[in-house]
């Protein structure tokens, strides 16, 4: 039965003491690098110090931090704080596929990639349906054209582009 | 009133006008499906306005964030799911009107309510523009700095429970914006001798990383839900005519959305509180709320619409912004430098009329857009969770990349996408990073310029708004404390299962000296004493 300290913690309980200790470990780790990785100037203010700044974030990340950890209800690794974990670990396989489209895209085109990766993605996550499908690859074409060709935005030509036919090839590289 | 024709000159381009419409009927559907708040749209659209002009750019933004509420009603009221977070408080009357066959006047009732809110918010702030120009150059890099410190103290102890772990990622923000090359004595600060790392971390990584690709992983990884719709029959205009009865919960609703959205770090959720507190606690009919009170529901709804405008006047005043959205908007500033801040008032006040206006404008648009659309509209519901995060993930891309063309940022904005994931999993703010990021920034600059014309520190508070903002800071600080003290009290209370006295050592002991001073405490050892005797006396 949980206690009272318990049942008044604002959250879930699985995963907070892992979590607090990566980030209070890494808030001590940022302290220790202090001296290396910022300048003490000499003959200028402390307010005006390039160090003064970090070390207020870092000192009250530590401390806060610290009083977080010794505050929580829990002292020990438990199997469910051990399954949260596992289920971080699941999204890395989404931001593998945000990767892969990241990288393909200046190689093989905004369009293209677009065109493959939606309704991939789609039917990754089980929607296999034709209709959905359509869905997805219309999804990804009016996201190309309202973004690239209508509101311009700074996506560059793709590496492939280069080996099309004159005109066809500053079109594409344009607004596909 | 040349003010006013001066600012409608601004807004009278087809430009302007098409991202009214476009802003308006974007953040209706946008507030409409669960799961994209403004937040995730914003972000997204951030990097696409910058190619605008800042009235246009800002007045897209705006839009969404003023229309999002609107739009998030629907499925408070119809499936008892808050299209936005600040939707919350709808489901709780809203739903049972749907569940007693009401749906069409709790949904009128929210549309009329969301639109008197923020009207009332708007022409609040128009009134009361000129006096904030007034007050704007009163506020200098010390007084922006006190303004901004207080900002980000009342963003920390506003999550109550939390406030440690608020305060230790507000830390992080403020962590995160020093990375990179330091600008005054151009030193390396945390780059670990990486390039990319040079530049700084750009705010739009992160924001896009925290609450747009986060948002993607927690419905890619998320069950989809089976939708029950009500059908919806009949006009939509009863609700205007239910409004015009309750017209003191209306305007003190309004009232404190108004105010409690000028408040940096304080916003939507405070308000709505306050406002459906006094609702209930003036009301005739208090045992009806959260079981279907119209009050309740027009409460909740004016609260929260009238914050966006009102959110707005910190940022454009004193160029802080009060809360996540807002500093996303900071950033559409800056790339157009235009510094919001006093100077903004004193010289572009026309600027400033002109995006009240748009906003005025844009609740009209909405109101008419819900009063006819409704029915359609409340399709976007059925979009399945998993296949949104498919395209807030292909969305994403658009937003980080088009900014520098760099894989680099789309790396960091997929880390801080795992970690705004792991800190929504855990029900922990991601709001005070941005706040931290943002408002550690202006603190730095202002700390620097204003300790540089003191001589001493208390010389820092010797002008009367700085001093004024000083002692708000002392006294949030000390009410907090004594949140947390009542708090801890309540809880030794509940454990020990007594109120009588604290059960810490210290207490025990300072109540023993207690004791041993007073002279019952005497004359109960003596007593002691002398029966102790008597019982050694007989063997």
């Amino acid at each position: 039965m949980p206690s009272e300290r318990e049942h008044r913690f604002v959250g879930p309980r699985r995963g907070q003491l892992v979590f607090a200790l990566i980030l209070v470990g890494v808030a001590l780790l940022l302290l220790a690098l202090i001296g290396d990785q910022t300048a003490w100037v000499k003959k200028t203010k402390l307010f005006a110090q390039p160090r003064f700044w970090p070390a207020v974030a870092i000192g009250g990340m530590v401390l806060m931090g610290g009083l977080h950890l010794y505050k929580l209800p829990w002292r020990r690794v438990s199997r469910y704080d051990r399954w949260e974990v596992k289920r971080w670990g699941q999204v890395f396989e989404f931001a593998g596929w945000f990767m892969g489209y990241v990288l393909l895209v200046p190689i093989i085109g905004y369009l293209p990639v677009t065109l493959v990766f939606v309704p991939l993605l789609s039917w990754r996550m089980g929607y296999r349906s034709p209709f959905m499908l359509w869905t997805s690859a219309v999804f990804a074409v009016a996201v190309v054209v309202l973004f690239k060709a209508l509101l311009s935005v700074k996506i560059p030509g793709a590496l492939i582009y280069e080996y099309l036919p004159g005109s066809l090839r500053s079109f594409f590289i344009l607004y596909l | 009133m040349d003010l006013i024709f001066s600012a409608i000159d601004i807004l009278m381009r087809w430009d302007v006008a098409l991202a009214l419409l476009a802003g308006s009927v974007g953040g209706v559907l946008i507030g409409a499906i669960p799961g994209v708040g403004p937040a995730v749209a914003i972000a997204i659209l951030l990097p696409a306005t910058f190619s605008m002009d800042p009235i246009v750019g800002l007045t897209v933004l705006l839009g969404i964030y003023g229309s999002s509420m609107y739009g998030g009603s629907i499925p408070a009221i119809l499936i008892n799911t808050p299209g936005t977070a600040v939707n919350a408080l709808t489901t709780y009357d809203g739903y049972p009107m749907t569940a007693r066959g009401e749906p069409r006047r709790a949904l009128s009732l929210a549309y009329s309510a969301s639109f008197f809110g923020g009207i009332f918010s708007v022409i609040c702030l128009i009134l009361f523009a000129p006096v904030l120009a007034k007050i704007a150059p009163m506020f200098g890099s010390r007084e922006i700095f006190m303004a901004a410190l207080l900002g980000l103290i009342l963003v920390v102890v506003a999550h109550r429970g939390q406030a440690l772990i608020a305060g230790t990622l507000a830390c992080f923000g403020i962590f995160l914006q020093t990375i990179g090359l330091e600008p005054v004595k151009y030193t390396q600060r945390y780059t670990f001798g990486q390039d990319f790392l040079g530049g700084g971390i750009n705010l739009i990584v992160v924001v896009l990383g925290l609450f747009a690709i986060s948002q993607a992983f927690v419905l890619l990884t998320d069950e989809d839900e089976k939708v029950r719709m009500t059908r919806l029959r009949g006009g939509m205009f009863q609700g205007l005519r239910e409004l015009a009865r309750h017209p003191r919960v209306a305007g003190v609703s309004a009232t404190f959305g108004v105010l409690m959205g000028m408040i940096p770090g304080v916003g939507e959720f405070t308000a709505q509180f306050m406002s459906y507190t006094y609702a209930q606690k003036t009301s005739k009919r208090p045992q009806d709320f959260g079981n279907g009170s119209s009050e309740g529901l027009i409460a909740a709804e004016t609260a929260n619409n009238a914050v966006p405008a009102a959110a707005m006047v910190p940022l454009l005043a004193l160029g802080i912004p009060g809360e996540a959205l807002t500093a996303m908007m900071l950033s559409v500033f800056y790339v157009h430098n235009v510094v919001p801040g006093p100077g903004l008032f004193q010289n572009d006040m026309d600027f400033v009329v002109a995006l009240y206006l748009a906003l005025l404008v844009l609740n009209v648009l909405v109101l008419l857009f819900l009063l006819f659309a409704t029915r359609s509209l409340i399709q976007v519901v059925r979009i399945p969770n998993r296949f949104l995060g498919v395209c807030i993930l292909t969305l994403s891309f658009v937003g980080v990349y088009s900014l520098r063309n760099s894989a680099t940022d789309c790396v960091m904005a997929a880390g801080f996408g795992i970690l705004g994931y792991i800190l929504k999993r855990l029900s922990l703010p991601s709001v005070p990073i941005i706040l931290g990021m943002v408002l550690g920034g202006i603190m730095e600059v202002k700390l620097r310029a204003g300790m540089a014309r003191v001589k001493e520190p208390l010389d820092f508070i010797d002008r009367p708004v700085a001093f004024i903002l000083f002692i708000i800071i002392i006294i949030v600080l000390a009410v907090h404390i004594l949140r947390v003290l009542k708090d801890r009290k309540e809880l030794k209370e509940a454990e020990w299962q007594t109120n009588r006295a604290s059960t810490s050592f210290g207490s025990l002991m300072w109540r023993r000296r207690n004791s041993f001073l007073k002279d019952h405490g005497k004359k109960v050892r003596a007593r002691h004493s002398k029966l102790l005797r008597r019982l050694t006396d007989l063997f």
